[in-house]
């Protein structure tokens, strides 16, 4: 591909922090800005497992052991999914790796707007908080927090089902960290397209470069609407309008098909970066150029695009026409297509290489399988007439962990045993991240395979108590619960064991598979890094 | 293949790559209607479409299987013959143009070939028969009310179906039944009075959902009597949990007695009012 042929190795005459208020609130640097995303991506991780510890605990068992009114589970679910989401995934994969890589892989300085990502951080900080606040206030009748779902459909959602304000903190929440992604989505954008280094063009950019750029576009074209459906829902709710309430015209499938026009590329917002991610790591370790560049950038394009046209596959049951049904029948399938791209260009690039297992190595090749458990039960999902059978239950739970908590969040892994020593100068012992890998991999399975059993047998999402024939499933999933958990243990006893040790990472620890420009700097980088721009130059045709 | 019982067998392929591929066949007969403990496969069809749908369902399980096990085995085989021991010099490759296009060909044409019974199963599914039985579904916050359209001097009665947990199987048994004649074809019109909620009876093979303000239909043609359970599927608020959807399929004959039966006995509940408020 591309190297640096400059590198200023005297950057570190210009290394003047400032001081730790400035530095940490009032920051414009783009590796300090991505640090705080990652920091806060994994509190608000810990607080969204927490909840969903206590969905796992309540279904171990048919009855209700834990919870006294199922509403408050509703809470639990709402605000596992929300927070997993917005505040996680998204904050972990953009904000963090996106705000630290981005400029390190394009050859840039910071960002183009350096104090706008300061706002998307803190936009993102203060969303976050509105959405803790919801949980305390009162929801639903009797019982506080919003129990809606992550898609927050009216008219449970509406003063008729929540007449509380907890669904207006709900809605605030969104806003803010919106508007926190929007503005991310802008700065993203101008970065990629205006501040890479001379010789770099489109088509020499590293992958997760594209793939945050992909990204930056669904978000910037998808958030709009999610503002927009919930602003109307807002105003439904507060000033009297009837967007979506029958009794004055309006109709709940509305909102239905705007949230979604934004929560399918919203999807794909989640696992594009993790795309870029793997395809980085898999050609690291296997001591080999990606296979078939241009298609893996071009089918994330295409990804990207399509990913617009097929929401209402979210929607199937709600009495739609036969040729709506069939026209997105048929436009989700075509995404298996530039999918199965990538997943067989990540097995070609294994394909004759040298590969070494490092933790990062294990995340990235156990992702590639479990992502495609999660592409196939896709397929089955797309078909209309079989979704019927299968929507909104656990199945549909079972795929989207899948591609999520066993694909997204898997690679946020990766993403940390690959560039931890370069963030930090740290080195986190290997026997860590792969004792982490194989716990989270057992575990992760053994907590969502059997959603797959449930959901074919009939058990509906987002219930409370169910009847006892589904008991053994459960009981089974909530054991890999445990062990899912466990495995967080052993990823924080490496990262202290990273810091407390007195070894320090080199500049390059991965060797010659890792050619993009992060690796020509010190381990952690420069304050300010790239004064000099870097020039890239062909390597000899391979 | 349009029988029922035969594609019972519940090998839902992907299980844990093999280990539960031995112990198929889970479902008893008796579960019909219900879920089984330790079920791993979808519930008995108990219509001719359904059981057409859940067939495709079963064909597009075992292609996800073959696709999983044939990736799987290219990571194992990777993993073994590329590792660094292995294979101490990578090759450069990075392009094959024959290769790159196959697998784009192969999956559009694996596509296309589930997109066959895909639409011929959605298209009967959206069919619009003339019905023998008519039942009009409305879903409340946090019950189920169905009401039997006036036909001559039959129906013109509604009755709620409240969870019933004395009964068994609990949490899918009702206190009052949904009743609709064996190898009849019953439409059902499913709205709502309040939030969105979903009518679904697996052994029908589907559900559809009911939301206020609008008429949604589904039908079905239950080819043996017995009695079919199935729960409330879109989230509706606290007691989401507790609405299950409990029809029993029975002869024409009792289904002739249970009319008469049922218009006396809900017409001292009914009094008309909530047929208005249900619209």
């Amino acid at each position: 591909m591309a190297t640096a042929t400059a590198h200023a190795g005297h950057d570190a005459h210009h290394d003047h922090k400032p001081s730790f208020f400035s530095r940490w609130f009032l920051s414009t640097n783009h590796k300090d800005i991505g640090s705080l995303y990652l920091i806060f991506a994994f509190m608000a991780g810990i607080i969204g497992a927490f909840l969903s510890f206590g969905i796992r605990m309540e279904m171990e068992e048919p009855g209700l052991q834990y919870f006294s009114n199922p509403a408050t589970y509703n809470v639990f679910v709402t605000g596992h999914g929300l927070i997993m989401v917005f505040f996680m995934v998204m904050p972990a994969l953009i904000g963090g790796f996106g705000n630290w890589f981005v400029p390190l892989m394009i050859g840039a300085p910071d960002m183009a707007f350096p104090r706008m990502n300061n706002i998307s951080f803190w936009l993102t900080v203060s969303g976050f908080a509105c959405l803790l606040c919801s949980l305390f206030v009162e929801g639903s009748p009797g019982a506080t927090g919003a129990g809606t779902g992550w898609t927050v459909y009216p008219p449970l959602s509406s003063s008729a089902g929540h007449p509380g304000p907890a669904v207006d903190f709900a809605i605030f929440s969104l806003h803010l960290a919106g508007a926190g992604s929007i503005l991310g989505a802008i700065n993203f954008i101008t970065t990629i397209l205006n501040m890479r280094a001379p010789g770099m063009t489109l088509h020499k950019m590293p992958l997760f470069a594209w793939a945050e750029l992909v990204t930056a576009f669904l978000l910037l074209l998808s958030l709009p609407v999610l503002a927009g459906a919930i602003t109307m829902l807002l105003t439904d709710r507060n000033f009297g309008t009837t967007f979506f309430d029958p009794a004055g015209g309006g109709d709940p499938v509305l909102y239905q098909h705007l949230f979604w026009f934004f929560g399918h590329p919203e999807v794909y917002v989640m696992i594009l970066p993790a795309f870029g991610i793997v395809s980085h790591i898999i050609a690291t370790f296997s001591r080999k150029p990606v296979f078939g560049y241009l298609a893996m950038a071009y089918a994330m394009v295409a990804i990207g695009v399509v990913g617009f046209v097929v929401w209402a596959h979210h929607m199937y049951t709600v009495g739609l026409s036969l040729q709506t049904q069939s026209y997105f029948v048929f436009a989700t399938m075509v995404i298996a297509v530039p999918t199965g791209v990538k997943i067989f260009s990540w097995i070609a690039t294994m394909w004759g290489g040298s590969i070494r297992f490092t933790a990062a190595m294990h995340w990235a090749v156990g992702f590639i399988f479990l992502f495609t458990v999660g592409g196939v039960t896709g397929v089955v999902l797309a078909n209309s007439s079989v979704d019927k059978y299968l929507h909104d239950t656990y199945y549909v739970v079972a795929h989207f962990h899948y591609v999520l908590s066993l694909g997204a969040v898997f690679i946020i892994f990766a993403g940390v045993y690959y560039w931890f020593p370069k963030m930090t100068g740290h080195v986190i012992p290997e026997w860590a991240g792969k004792l982490h890998f194989w716990l989270a991999f057992i575990g992760a399975n053994v907590l969502f395979f059997p959603m797959h059993f449930l959901g074919l047998a009939g058990m509906p999402r987002r219930y409370a108590d169910y009847p006892e024939a589904f008991a053994g499933w459960h009981k089974v999933a909530t054991l890999g619960g445990h062990v899912f958990a466990l495995s967080m243990v052993v990823f924080v006893i490496g990262i202290v064991l990273a810091f407390r040790s007195k070894t320090r990472a080199a500049d390059n620890p991965w060797g010659e598979g890792a050619t993009t420009l992060e690796w020509t700097l010190s381990s952690p980088p420069p304050f300010h890094q790239f004064e000099t721009l870097p020039k890239i130059v062909d390597e000899p045709a391979h | 293949m349009r029988t029922t019982q035969a594609q019972h067998r519940s090998s839902w392929g992907l299980a844990a790559l093999g280990v539960f591929l031995g112990s198929s066949s889970s479902a008893l007969a008796a579960g019909i209607g219900q879920p089984e403990p330790w079920q791993m496969s979808r519930q008995v069809p108990v219509t001719a479409e359904a059981a057409d749908l859940l067939n495709f369902e079963h064909g597009l399980h075992w292609l996800a299987f073959a696709i999983s096990v044939f990736v799987l085995a290219l990571i194992l085989y990777c993993i073994f013959k590329f590792s660094e021991k292995a294979n101490p010099t990578p090759s450069r490759t990075t392009h094959n143009t024959a290769i790159e296009v196959a697998w784009t060909i192969i999956p559009v044409l694996i596509l296309v070939a589930v997109a066959i019974p895909s639409f011929r199963t959605l298209r009967t599914q959206l069919s619009d028969p003339k019905a023998d039985v008519v039942v009009k579904v409305v879903g409340h916050a946090w019950y189920w009310s169905y009401v039997y359209p006036a036909e001559g001097d039959k129906g013109g009665f509604t009755f709620d179906a409240n969870v019933d947990e004395e009964q068994q199987p609990k949490l899918l048994a009702t206190d009052n039944d949904m009743v609709v004649p064996v190898g009849k074809i019953v439409k059902v019109q499913v709205t709502s009075d309040d939030v969105i909620h979903s009518w679904a009876i697996p052994s029908f093979g589907g559900k559809i959902d009911a939301i206020p303000g609008r008429l949604n239909q589904w039908w079905f043609k239950a080819d043996r009597e017995g009695t079919y359970h199935g729960q409330c599927s879109e989230l509706c608020g606290a007691r989401h949990a507790y609405m299950p959807i409990t029809v029993r399929v029975v002869s024409e004959q009792a289904y002739a007695e249970w009319l008469t039966e049922a218009k006396t006995k809900y017409a001292a509940i009914d009094n008309g009012a909530r047929l208005a408020d249900a619209r």
